[in-house]
């Protein structure tokens, strides 16, 4: 067993996590990072394409190079790191908060400290979630176990693949497949439009004649022991037109159908979840519901790209920093989203400085307004030229914008979409 | 001849190992057959894992009663084989006074076999007992002594233990043929192999019929009647304390919510006769019909909290009772057929029914004086504390390398379903629950297939999901021509 004392826990050593930790290091606290994997870079080390980093480094980086720049870093710092290492249970009191990890390496590791960052990232939806009929063989992957295997492991899970869902993980393992020598035979996404980047579209359907099936369902799979084939399904006004189902063999299917905030621990730890996003609720220093933990990444929301989660999770290093050090903690209102919204992030603000916000929406518009009213009067306008829920909006409601309004405890600031 | 067994089992389901188990207590020469690579991958793998409460049938029934005496026995059993099992109690919701009357039926039943503790309950009695019934109840029974178990970690034990006292287990032997002497039979089977063995025991679960013709015996049909269930997030709020079962109709007990013996919750199962053996199909219309169900009992149930869902078929005979018997048309052959539900409850106690059978058509039984009924307990994770935890870690660390992080499996669990032969990804998850949890094997299959590599000398294109040809992945990168983009042919506008 081994005994830790430090200011910060920050679980998680992919990009959030190592963000977050870099930026309380260099505020001067003294900070352990847990990771389960053997080494740093979270996700990003098995995705080996390029176009991560455009937002923050100006250049466009593979994902373990984005990996590797901020690993440098954690190696360079004061940062106390751990890989193979677990979190089993936080235990959160008043004057303080116990970490328990364990690793074959270390054992039971047992770790105090002020405050706890949480940084595990999300999992993949799967079969179960989307409820696809049909038998159960070998050969149904999520999109990023599929990925691991080829990108890390070297293997291929078949050679003739249907792709369910359009988001970026499907897209870019369709062009991943048919590089290295499979036949992917087609995409089919549910929604009338992709999920995934144009750009991705582009380069990894396009490019290589995948054909993507709009508003179709995988409505049954085939197959005893190994996939066998699939049924696919048009849909029309949100119902499956069966007589036109069509029938396409294939060994492999791949599920890019979304993914989930891994929030066990936060559970266990009697955090608040918010339903619409599955991570914690959090005020605008990301704090979540018990005093001292901290949310930040994927762990809180979905995002879109790396580049956010850096930010995010570097903002949210401030956050931990200024908590360490503040007595007196700034007067927080309440935020929350209105029409067309699936959620904004954080659920509170400050009247005392910039807040910055997330928020993920439900319709698909051009010419679109983000308005931003304070108990009923309004705040802020800003057109978006589009918007649609697979594209993240993110907004700063600068200081100033706030100043002319009195503020009350009942005070809410709601942000709405108007088509 | 090394060959030559006194008994053979044929089928490794929950029944043929509770046979082979009981029979490891003699002096006895016994082999357990099974078609599968890996045992209770037939109907023992997929069911809702229930030990009735005696209260479904009459005392008339052979299923009845060997559902009431082998209920008694799951508390010696957990002790000497330690799976999963709870004796949480079964609940039955009546929503009507119709259905109160059905109700009050199974309680003179429960009180004929005589259920320990039964009563029948009004409307708040049920509340207190499980306040996430729906309001709406009438009244319903209460049977304190039905639980739940994890059914294949139950035969698991059951080979395990029946093997360290000397029984043979033979995998992938699909039995396809017979011969007979005056003394013998030898089984063939598809691959080649052949055994010897005076006694047949006929335990093939959704193939009896099958086995049954190719000895020449008894001419019956078992009917698959498919099941198919959903299972639900550790952190689903309906997950209830007690088992609920609706009140029953004519052909089934009913959609139930279970709450598993390891913390999940279960709600099904359909009860519809297919044709194919095989059929393991899920489908729309039963998912909306067990959401409905379900809900009706436990509001809670949300469509949200599906991790998975499942088939599994329950082989049924006309009449709908077991039928253990001794064949009439050929000698030392023993029926055990039509072992659908309360089976699993009935096991231990079918076992001491074919052991007297066995007894009385003739085969001599002499105890075996080093028989251990024990098996060895094998620490989990999920189940100790942090000092515990600590210690153990301490002694393997391999007990720190958590690999499954759903459902907290180490790499020390894995490794220990492995060397007791479970080297499919199947097997592996129903020994350790590694990949049954909320990602399904998401982050950890590949970690999973590297440790069998290590563990067993077989390559990644020999894992198998669950054997035969459920292959997992195929040839690696780079054993396929390369492709590269297409650049000049047309390409399709966005």
């Amino acid at each position: 067993m081994k005994e830790i004392t430090k200011d910060v826990v920050v679980i998680g050593g992919g990009s959030a996590g190592m963000a977050a930790a870099g930026e309380v290091v260099g505020k001067g606290h003294s900070v352990v990072l847990l990771e389960r994997e053997e080494i740093l870079g979270g996700i990003l080390n098995q995705c080996i394409h390029n176009g991560f980093g455009l937002h923050r480094f100006k250049e466009e980086l593979t994902g373990p190079e984005y990996a590797e720049r901020y690993a440098r870093i954690i190696e360079e710092s004061q940062v106390e790191y751990y890989t193979g290492t677990t979190v089993s249970e936080i235990d959160s009191r008043e004057d303080g908060k116990t970490v328990f990890a364990f690793s074959s390496e270390h054992g039971m590791l047992r770790i105090n400290c002020r405050a706890v960052v949480l940084a595990m990232g999300c999992r993949e939806r799967n079969r179960g979630n989307i409820g696809t009929p049909g038998t159960r063989p070998a050969g149904v992957y999520t999109a990023g176990l599929a990925q691991r295997l080829v990108n890390m492991e070297g293997l291929m899970p078949g050679s003739k693949c249907v792709i369910v869902g359009s988001g970026d993980i499907g897209l870019i393992m369709a062009r991943r497949m048919s590089w290295a020598g499979a036949e992917v035979k087609g995409v089919v996404e549910i929604q009338p439009y992709p999920a995934g980047l144009t750009r991705n579209i582009v380069q990894c359907l396009n490019d290589f004649d995948i054909p993507l099936h709009l508003s179709h369902v995988v409505s049954k799979i085939y197959g005893k022991d190994r996939v066998e084939g699939v049924d696919i399904t048009p849909l029309k006004n949100g119902m499956e037109v069966t007589e036109e189902t069509f029938h396409v063999e294939c060994d492999t299917l791949l599920l890019s159908v979304g993914l989930v905030p891994e929030n066990e621990i936060a559970r266990n730890t009697g955090i608040k979840i918010n339903p619409e996003t599955n991570g914690p609720l959090v005020d605008s220093n990301l704090m979540t519901s018990v005093e001292g933990i901290f949310a930040c990444g994927n762990v809180l929301h979905v995002h879109d790209l790396v580049d956010y989660v850096s930010e995010e999770s570097q903002r949210c290093g401030e956050f931990v920093s200024t908590y360490l050090k503040a007595g007196d903690r700034e007067q927080q209102y309440s935020m929350v989203s209105g029409s067309n919204l699936k959620y904004v992030i954080p659920n509170r603000f400050s009247s005392g400085r910039d807040n910055h916000f997330y928020m993920r929406s439900l319709i698909v518009r051009n010419h679109a307004e983000l308005v931003f009213s304070l108990d009923g009067n309004e705040v802020k306008r800003k057109k978006i030229r589009h918007i649609q829920p697979s594209e993240m909006i993110s907004f700063t409601l600068k200081k100033e914008e706030l100043a002319d309004f009195n503020l009350d405890e009942q005070s809410r600031l709601e942000v709405s979409l108007i088509g | 001849m090394s060959n030559l067994f006194d008994v053979a089992v044929i089928g490794a389901g929950v029944t043929g190992a509770a046979i082979a188990r009981k029979l490891s207590s003699y002096n006895l020469k016994t082999v357990l057959l099974e078609k599968e690579c890996d045992v209770s991958f037939g109907v023992s793998k997929a069911n809702s894992g229930i030990i009735h409460g005696g209260f479904h049938h009459d005392s008339s029934m052979l299923k009845s009663r060997l559902e009431a005496r082998g209920n008694l026995m799951y508390d010696q059993l957990k002790e000497e084989l330690h799976f999963p099992f709870k004796r949480c109690g079964i609940l039955v919701a009546a929503f009507s006074t119709d259905e109160m009357r059905t109700v009050e039926k199974l309680y003179n039943n429960g009180l004929e076999n005589k259920s320990i503790g039964i009563e029948l309950c009004n409307h708040e009695r049920m509340l207190n007992l499980e306040p996430k019934l729906n309001t709406d109840v009438t009244g319903g029974l209460f049977a304190p002594g039905g639980g739940i178990i994890e059914p294949y970690r139950f035969v698991f034990s059951l080979v395990e233990s029946a093997r360290k006292n000397g029984v043979e287990l033979l995998t992938e032997f699909k039995v396809t043929g017979s011969r007979s002497n005056d003394e013998s039979y030898t089984v063939e089977s598809a691959d080649g192999r052949q055994i010897e063995a005076r006694w047949i025991v006929n335990a093939a679960g959704l193939y009896c019929d099958e086995i049954s013709r190719i000895f020449d015996a008894e001419e019956y049909e078992i009917k698959p009647r498919k099941g198919e269930e959903f299972l639900l997030d550790r952190n689903a709020s309906a997950h209830t304390d007690k088992v609920i079962f609706p009140a029953p109709s004519k052909h089934s007990k009913g959609m139930l919510v279970i709450p598993t013996a390891e913390g999940t919750t279960m709600v099904g199962p359909t009860a519809q006769m297919v044709d194919n053996k095989e059929s393991s199909s899920t489908s729309k219309e039963n998912f909306q019909t067990i959401f409905a169900s379900a809900r009706r009992l436990i509001p809670q149930v949300s469509e949200r909290d599906i991790i998975t869902s499942f088939t599994g078929s329950r082989p049924t005979l006309a009449g709908d009772d077991f039928y253990i018997e001794p064949s009439k048309r050929i000698p030392r052959f023993i029926h055990v057929a039509g072992i659908q539900s309360p089976g699993l409850t009935a096991a231990p106690a079918i076992a001491e029914y074919v052991k007297d059978l066995l007894k009385t058509e003739g085969l001599q039984l002499a105890e075996k004086a080093d028989y251990d009924p024990c098996i060895e307990k094998v620490p989990r994770f999920r189940n100790l504390s942090k000092e515990e935890l600590a210690e153990l870690v301490e002694e393997n660390p391999a007990y720190g390398e958590l690999v499954c992080r759903c459902e907290n499996v180490t790499e020390a669990e894995i490794v220990a379903a492995i060397r007791k032969d479970h080297i499919t990804l199947d097997g592996i998850k129903f020994y350790t629950r590694a990949m049954m949890g909320r990602c399904q094997g998401g982050f950890c299959t590949h970690k999973i297939m590297k440790i069998i590599c290590r563990e067993t000398g077989l390559s990644m294109d020999e894992i198998t999901k669950r054997g035969g040809g459920s292959w997992l992945v195929h040839k690696e990168v780079g054993d396929y021509p390369l492709r590269s983009r297409n650049l000049d042919g047309e390409r399709q506008q966005p």
